[in-house]
Parts: structure tokens; C-alpha cells; sequence
């Protein structure tokens, strides 16, 4: 498909490299980290957490085609893995502290301020 | 075409994404980041990595969201929370959303990263590859991943149970 040359002119739209994946990973990332300052509610900002660590997967794998080994592929799979446990473990800790103190706000979860 | 599906999957993606921070309810937000859970899959096979692709929804689309799902029904949490923001954590926040996406914005400036074309096979693709990498180079992380599932599965029962066990203490 052969690209307009007025479009070529921008960078943005020229043909897909691994800029525009870095670019959507780094936009993912920021989103997350929104998230995950701005909210107040423990399991909302776990979930951004998890759109962080989405981010720096998309990025691993961008870059494990554009290097072509298979290395990224094979760390974004144990990032998947440990991400499953690391979801579990923290939900737990999640039930186990409503469970103490009834709330999943942040802003009431004080109990070691000052 | 694959340009065209890149914009239209990275666009559901990233406004999937922010649909799941701006959400006053956390069941929404579940349900939108199931959305750019399937985007990122699809980004994923654009990027020929298949196999990455299918464990992305059948791990985070099917088991950790359906986890997410689970804990916020089970816990009830009404509404969501209210829009408080402290206006310097926004004010941080944004500048250091801005300084992230000015650095990989310079990117595109930079001529010596943009890379030829990869190869034309996927190495992705290939799932015995997959397979023999981990089952040579990378053994050692896969045995101790098996491990850490283990210790988490372990932590994740002690971490429910010990509250009942402290409860029922005084009571005896």
C-alpha cells in the first residue's frame, strides 16, 4: 500500500515502525499513572496498576519483534505469570483490610499516618 | 491495512484505558478494562506474537478480571468515590504524565530509531520456539515462576484464613 506523500510528510503518520508502539505503551503508561494518583478507591487503582504493567509488556513485545529474537516474548510471558500471582496476593490483602476496616478508600486508610 | 488495524486497536486501547480511570464505578471500570485487555491482544498479534496474545485474554481478559469482578461484588463498595482530587497530587500527576510523553514524544524525532523493517517471519509466531527457549536458555526462571505461584497460592490462603483464626482467639 503505498503511502500519500502528504501524510508522510508528519512523522505520526508515516508507516508503522516501533515508535508508535513505544507511543501507545508510554500513552497506556500514563493513563495508569493517572489512576493510580487520582483515585481513591484501592481496587481502581489496583486495576490502573495493572494497565502500567500492560504497558511495559506492549513495549517488551514491540521490541522483541523489531530486535527479532524471541527473548521479549519469553519475559512478557513471566511478567503475565507473576502478574496472575502478584493480583491474587494483593486482592487478598484488599479483602483482608475491608474485612479490618471496612473500607476500600484510600483517604480512610490512615492507619499509619503520623 | 495493518496500519489502519493499529490505529483502530490502539485507539480502542488507549480510550478503553481511560475509560477505566475516569469511572465512578468500579464494576464499569472492570468491564472497560476487559475492552483494552482485548485491544492489547490484538496488538499483540499485529506484533505476530500469537501465543502472548491468547494467554493475554485467557489470563487477564478471563482469570484476573473475573478475580477483579469477584472481590468488588463480594466487597459491595457503593459508588465509587467521590471526586475529590488533591489539587497537588493533579498538578504532579500531569506534570509527570507531560515530562513521559514529551521523552517518548522526542522519539519520533529521533532518526536512528527508526528501524527497518523487522523480519518478515514473526519470531513470535513459531510456538515451539517458545517451548525449546523455555525449556533451555530460560529453565531456571520458569522453575522458579513455578515456585512464586506456589508461595503466592500459600500466601493467598494464609492471607484469607488468619483472619478467622485471630477472631476466633479471643472469643476462646
Amino acid at each position: 500500500m503505498p503511502a500519500l506523500p502528504c501524510l508522510s510528510a508528519l512523522p505520526f503518520l508515516a508507516a508503522i515502525g516501533l515508535n508508535h508502539y513505544i507511543a501507545v505503551a508510554a500513552m497506556l503508561f500514563a493513563i495508569g499513572f493517572f489512576g493510580v494518583l487520582l483515585r481513591q478507591n484501592t481496587l481502581v487503582i489496583y486495576m490502573s496498576l495493572e494497565l502500567m504493567l500492560n504497558a511495559a509488556t506492549l513495549a517488551a513485545v514491540a521490541f522483541s519483534r523489531y530486535n527479532g529474537t524471541m527473548d521479549g516474548n519469553v519475559f512478557v510471558f513471566f511478567i503475565i505469570t507473576v502478574a496472575a500471582a502478584e493480583v491474587a496476593v494483593g486482592l487478598a490483602i484488599v479483602v483482608a483490610l475491608f474485612r479490618k476496616r471496612h473500607t476500600v478508600q484510600v483517604e480512610e486508610l490512615d492507619a499509619l499516618k503520623n | 491495512m495493518t496500519d489502519a488495524l493499529f490505529y483502530l486497536f490502539s485507539t480502542l486501547t488507549l480510550a478503553a484505558a481511560v475509560l477505566v480511570v475516569v469511572n465512578r464505578n468500579a464494576v464499569n471500570s472492570a468491564v472497560f478494562m476487559i475492552l483494552s485487555f482485548l485491544g492489547m491482544a490484538s496488538l499483540f498479534v499485529l506484533l505476530e506474537a500469537y501465543f502472548l496474545a491468547v494467554i493475554q485474554v485467557l489470563v487477564y481478559a478471563g482469570a484476573v478480571i473475573v478475580l477483579f469482578l469477584f472481590i468488588i461484588m463480594l466487597l459491595d463498595v457503593r459508588g465509587g468515590d467521590r471526586a475529590r482530587f488533591r489539587p497537588l497530587t493533579a498538578i504532579a500527576s500531569f506534570a509527570a504524565g507531560a515530562l513521559l510523553l514529551t521523552g517518548v514524544g522526542l522519539l519520533f524525532r529521533e532518526p536512528s530509531l527508526q528501524l527497518a523493517p523487522p523480519p518478515s517471519p514473526g519470531v513470535g509466531a513459531s510456538l515451539r520456539d517458545f517451548g525449546a527457549l523455555l525449556f533451555t536458555r530460560y529453565l531456571l526462571p520458569m522453575q522458579v515462576t513455578g515456585f512464586l505461584l506456589l508461595i503466592a497460592m500459600i500466601g493467598v490462603i494464609v492471607l484469607s484464613k488468619r483472619f478467622e483464626a485471630a477472631r476466633r482467639d479471643p472469643a476462646a
